[in-house]
């Protein structure tokens, strides 16, 4: 049974559709990543998965006593909010010290805990967030551009980080993104949304899809390339690439 | 040496620190500086109300109070730019309210007291009322404390956990407008934003959790109010004033001296 499936979800944000049609689900252990270009309607569907935007057309079905660990696009915490890491992850429930030591140190970053938010570095902010959403003890993960503001060394770290807890807790993960180097990567399964879903399927599927190149265009195939290179060998090419055979 | 009524005053003075500080830190957090100030400028136009339907004043002010908060929350919600549209809002709230309590015939038109309260003339039955308010905004702000800050630093981490923003907001609105007819009687409707922001910009800096903040919020409050109360008298100043000048003072000592390591 999929733990959270959307049919023929239509949104619309201030009297504008942003998506239509979309029919999508997801299983326990199961990695998804959503793409597209701005304004394609990503963020809008992560919002409807977690139930903070109602669909004018269509349903969201959430497994009963779905637990969801959600880390936002982006948290402005105002400047005269003081905030500690430790009571940053006793919201909106209260946490044992131990649990709130586990979850920073499965986040990798377990010797924050008494510093202020504020203080926090981008890397280290975005940790401490996947450590709240991991304080839920979630079934799924949403992570709605959790990268923004690193740079390559520290998405991937945190890439790694996520497949790694998939692996540990058997947690279903959706991931939003518009870069697509280490995404698509790590992903079980693409979904492309322009304002409806383009093409969907396993990440060399989409890859290859002429929806998903009218939209992506060629500037990312070093990248599709590095990924094919890496995980399917046996992957017929059928455009040019320039890494260099071992 | 303590009269009745000076007793009196400083008990109403405690009541409404105790009510405007904790609710003030959600208005700085939450950048609401103008939904405090329209509130509060609304409860002119709650007194013309009380004034010419023979209700309470306190029950004018709540009503009219109430449907402001809930007008601007509305307009907050809605995303359009509101910047303009609140100030327009407080202000014609005040002119309003003055315009209408100076139409009312055969009343004693005593502005001022309305403008800048009159803590000294608190009667037994307003510190009932003042501390029963009191009581219901702080019980409020306990019981939703944790959804109330989770909604805060973002409505969508509410929603995802199972919370409903919205509702907070409400409960927000309604001790915001509940605050505003206590504190009338102490302060006036000039400087009730003054006693919710001024003691949470205060407590800031010495703060290092939310809970913190609310308490020394309380602690400058309390302070301001009863020093404002014994200023008032040995300088012979207005108090309500005279309690915002100290709650003034403290937050440009904390300000100077607060020590800047605690927010890293």
């Amino acid at each position: 049974m999929s733990l959270i499936a959307t049919r023929d979800l239509t949104l619309y944000h201030d009297d504008l559709k942003v998506l239509e049609g979309v029919n999508f689900s997801i299983q326990r252990g199961e990695i998804v990543t959503i793409v597209g270009p701005n304004g394609s309607g990503k963020s809008s569907l992560v919002r409807a998965l977690i139930g903070a935007m109602t669909p004018a057309n269509g349903s969201v079905t959430r497994a009963p006593g779905l637990r969801i660990g959600y880390v936002p696009q982006k948290l402005q915490i105002d400047s005269t909010l003081p905030l500690t890491v430790a009571r940053f992850l006793n919201l909106p429930q209260r946490q044992s010290r131990a649990a709130i030591k586990e979850a920073l140190t499965q986040a990798g970053v377990p010797d924050l805990a008494q510093r202020q938010m504020a203080g926090l570095s981008g890397g280290q902010f975005q940790r401490v967030l996947l450590a709240r959403a991991l304080l839920a003890k979630p079934d799924i993960l949403i992570l709605d551009e959790a990268t923004q503001g690193l740079d390559q060394p520290g998405e991937a770290a945190f890439y790694r980080l996520i497949a790694d807890l998939r692996e540990r807790l058997d947690l279903a993960i959706v991931m939003v993104s518009h870069d697509l180097h280490v995404v698509m990567a790590a992903s079980d399964r693409v979904l492309c949304l322009n304002g409806h879903v383009c093409c969907e399927g396993a990440p060399e599927i989409v890859a290859d899809a002429p929806e998903y190149r009218a939209l992506f265009g060629s500037g990312t195939q070093g990248a599709l390339a590095l990924y094919r290179h890496e995980h399917d060998h046996g992957h017929s090419h059928d455009h040019p690439h320039d890494h260099s055979p071992h | 040496m303590f009269d009745d009524f000076i007793l009196r005053a400083a008990l109403a003075g405690l009541g409404v620190a105790l009510a405007a500080a904790p609710l003030g830190c959600f208005v700085v957090w939450r950048r609401m500086a103008y939904f405090g100030d329209a509130t509060s400028h609304a409860a002119l136009l709650g007194v013309a109300l009380a004034l010419a339907t023979d209700l309470p004043t306190f029950a004018g002010v709540l009503i009219v109070a109430l449907v402001m908060a809930l007008i601007v929350s509305g307009l907050s919600e809605r995303k359009v730019s509101t910047d303009a549209l609140l100030g327009v809002l407080a202000h014609a709230a005040l002119a309003v309210g003055l315009v209408a309590v100076s139409l009312l015939p055969n009343q004693r038109n005593d502005l001022s007291a309305y403008l800048f309260g009159e803590i000294l003339a608190v009667t037994g039955a307003d510190l009932l009322v003042i501390w029963a308010g009191a009581l219901v905004v702080g019980g409020l702000l306990i019981w939703r404390w944790q959804a109330l800050l989770t909604a805060t630093l973002n409505p969508d981490l509410a929603v995802a956990a199972g919370g409903n923003p919205r509702r907070e907001q409400l409960i927000l609105t309604l001790a915001l407008a509940i605050t505003v007819a206590v504190a009338l009687k102490v302060v006036g409707a000039l400087l009730i934003a003054a006693m919710l922001i001024i003691p949470a910009a205060a407590a800031r800096p010495l703060a290092r959790t939310p809970e913190t903040m609310a308490a020394l919020a309380i602690l400058v409050g309390a302070v301001s109010a009863l020093g404002g109360l014994g200023a008032s008298f040995t300088f012979d100043t207005p108090t309500g004033p005279s309690i915002v000048t100290l709650a003034a003072l403290l937050f440009a000592l904390s300000a100077a001296f607060g020590n800047d390591r605690l927010r890293h």
